[in-house]
């Protein structure tokens, strides 16, 4: 325990050293995120400097309703690289799926940590919270939407990682049985950063990290919330297939000629221009592939509602009805309504017709 | 994300429902009506007449592009824009094969986007002139600034959805396709049913001069 609290005292920049990271490799990686964030190149030193003197903030994650995906993909994604370290150089002072103490210990680190850094740590949240039956997601006898409140009451700032928690994602699903609703949705005074995806892009996460770290503040928002500097372009205006779409070249089968030669998979279903997220760009997998670079389209996974927003398989513009099927009824119904309406319209002409009078000479003189 | 998904499902049902109805309805009250029968003895054929003068009126006429080329080539102009731009679009195409079963291919999306800037640009000048020369400006009513606006909308929206310049893009979407049902759902109740009945005019022009064996 003493040697923990020693080494919570040293700078970020101290631990990394003696963890065997180079000061090239340390440099490397402020301007890489400089270049992630869009700060001018010059930045770069002034987040070396800024890292090199940070504290380690504590951290607490709150796992709710999820899949941990979430923590799936950070911890297991380049490890081991400097965003990996870096992760490592913040106290993560609590967090279910990795932390070794469990039952009463677990939740008594949590309770320290919130003590002992009062309004200085962050909360990364992963997972939605029901707010229909309080047992349908609890972690030691205290429910989600209970624990979340506490937590936070004393929290800098949230990350609400994962569309889970940034906006409800499958849980939410139609017909959303458990009530569940993001984290945004119920913490209003203080400030929330959404960093979507199902899971999430690790660099990401460290990104918006490193920018707290680094700034002392959080990075710009976009309206739902997320960092502008990953969320900001869609992945349709960063695709590297959307000169096809340009040309009206597409593939219209998965192993069809046009899916061999990486044409544009927007009929296949690919949700690339509604969606906002890095993936084009910063990729996955220490940048090996992505979605759409693997022959898929993309799911639209960091939007709101992406369950619901009709089939993965459709295009973009297609209605989520069976409209063909909706179509042949109401054009029944148009069938039938207009001879209705034409059965009216002779039965007036028949009428008309017949209560017609000849009207003579004789009869315009007796008028006038 | 919400209105989009509304647009999107109860939305497009409602304006489906509206618009197929409502042109079904429009188109057969008319048709089933039919015309008296014509004793007389024919003095020519009606269906050469009546599918050439389909073709004459569809063509321009040179008294009235003297008299007034500019709504002539306006009019030319912004029609075939607004064709390309509905019907040779890929995102609109992959809706038409949902709905009837229909495919064709596509053009490049960037031509797409130079006919529907001629096209926004045609319909604007077409408004300017519809209001400031005095003669439009008299024959105009209120069914023809509403028709010009629920045309004009889709283009406009659809060319701020394809450049993105409304955030975020579900709402620029949204908004697109809301538009379009506002078209779908006025359609049928005012004179853009032309697209329908302009075939049934002209053949009837036709053939009944054909009939009658005099010029159309």
């Amino acid at each position: 325990m003493a040697e923990e609290l020693k080494r919570i005292g040293k700078t970020l920049g101290e631990s990394l050293r003696e963890r065997g990271v180079s000061r090239r490799g340390f440099l490397k990686f402020c301007s890489a995120t400089a270049s992630l964030m869009a700060l001018p190149p010059a930045m770069a030193p002034a987040i070396a400097a800024s890292l090199e003197k940070a504290k380690r903030p504590s951290v607490i994650w709150l796992s709710f309703q999820e899949c941990t995906g979430c923590t799936e993909s950070l911890t297991r994604s380049h490890s081991p690289s400097v965003e990996n370290l870096i992760f490592d150089h913040i106290s993560l002072d609590y967090h279910h799926t990795l932390q070794v103490a469990s039952g009463a210990a677990a939740e008594a680190a949590r309770e320290a940590a919130m003590h002992e850094n009062e309004g200085q740590y962050i909360v990364v949240v992963d997972g939605s919270i029901p707010l229909g039956n309080p047992g349908y997601s609890a972690i030691a006898g205290i429910s989600n939407l209970q624990m979340l409140e506490e937590t936070v009451a004393g929290a800098a700032a949230v990350v609400a990682v994962g569309t889970c928690a940034a906006f409800g994602g499958l849980p939410q699903a139609s017909p959303n049985p458990t009530g569940a609703v993001s984290v945004s949705d119920i913490v209003k005074d203080k400030p929330v950063v959404n960093v979507s995806g199902c899971p999430p892009i690790p660099t990401v996460i460290t990104g918006v990290l490193a920018h707290f770290l680094t700034f002392g503040s959080l990075p710009e928002l976009d309206s739902l919330g997320r960092p502008m500097v990953f969320f900001g372009k869609s992945i349709h205006d960063r695709c590297y297939r959307r000169p096809f779409y340009d040309k009206g070249l597409f593939a219209e089968t998965f192993d069809d000629e046009g899916a061999r030669k990486g044409w544009c998979l927007y009929r296949l279903g690919c949700k690339g221009p509604m969606t906002y997220n890095a993936c084009a760009t910063t990729k996955w997998n220490q940048g090996a592939s992505w979605p759409v670079e693997s022959g898929h389209g993309c799911l639209g996974c960091s939007e709101p509602n992406f369950w619901d927003a009709g089939g993965f398989y459709n295009a973009l513009s297609i209605p989520d009805s069976d409209i063909t099927r909706q179509a042949a009824y109401v054009a029944g119904a148009g069938v039938a309504l207009g001879a209705a309406a034409g059965a009216i319209n002779r039965n007036k002409q028949s009428k008309a017709a017949s209560a017609h009078e000849t009207v003579t000479i004789d009869d315009l003189d007796k008028q006038s | 994300m919400d209105f989009l998904l509304w647009v999107r499902g109860p939305g497009f049902d409602i304006a489906l429902v509206v618009f197929l109805i409502g042109i079904l309805i429009r188109l057969l009250e008319v048709l089933i009506l039919g015309r008296k029968p014509d004793h007389s003895e024919p003095r020519g054929a009606e269906l050469g007449a009546g599918l050439r003068t389909l073709m004459t009126r569809t063509l321009p006429e040179q008294g009235s592009f003297k008299r007034s080329p500019f709504t002539v080539v306006g009019g030319y102009i912004w029609h075939i824009g607004f064709f390309i731009t509905l019907f040779l679009f890929v995102p609109h195409i992959e809706l038409i094969n949902a709905t009837l079963g229909l495919s064709w291919p596509g053009i490049a999306s960037n031509l797409i986007d130079a006919v529907a800037a001629v096209t926004i640009v045609t319909l604007l000048a077409m408004l300017f002139s519809r209001l400031s020369h005095p003669v439009k400006q008299f024959l105009s009513g209120p069914e023809d600034y509403l028709t010009w606006l629920v045309t004009f909308l889709p283009m406009l929206t659809g060319y701020l959805a394809y450049h993105r310049m409304i955030d975020p893009y579900p709402l620029v979407l949204g908004l697109h396709i809301l538009s379009v049902e506002l078209l779908m759902v006025v359609f049928p109740f005012t004179k853009l049913m032309h697209a329908f009945t302009f075939i049934f005019a002209r053949w009837y022009n036709g053939a009944m001069a054909g009939r009658r064996g005099v010029q159309s």
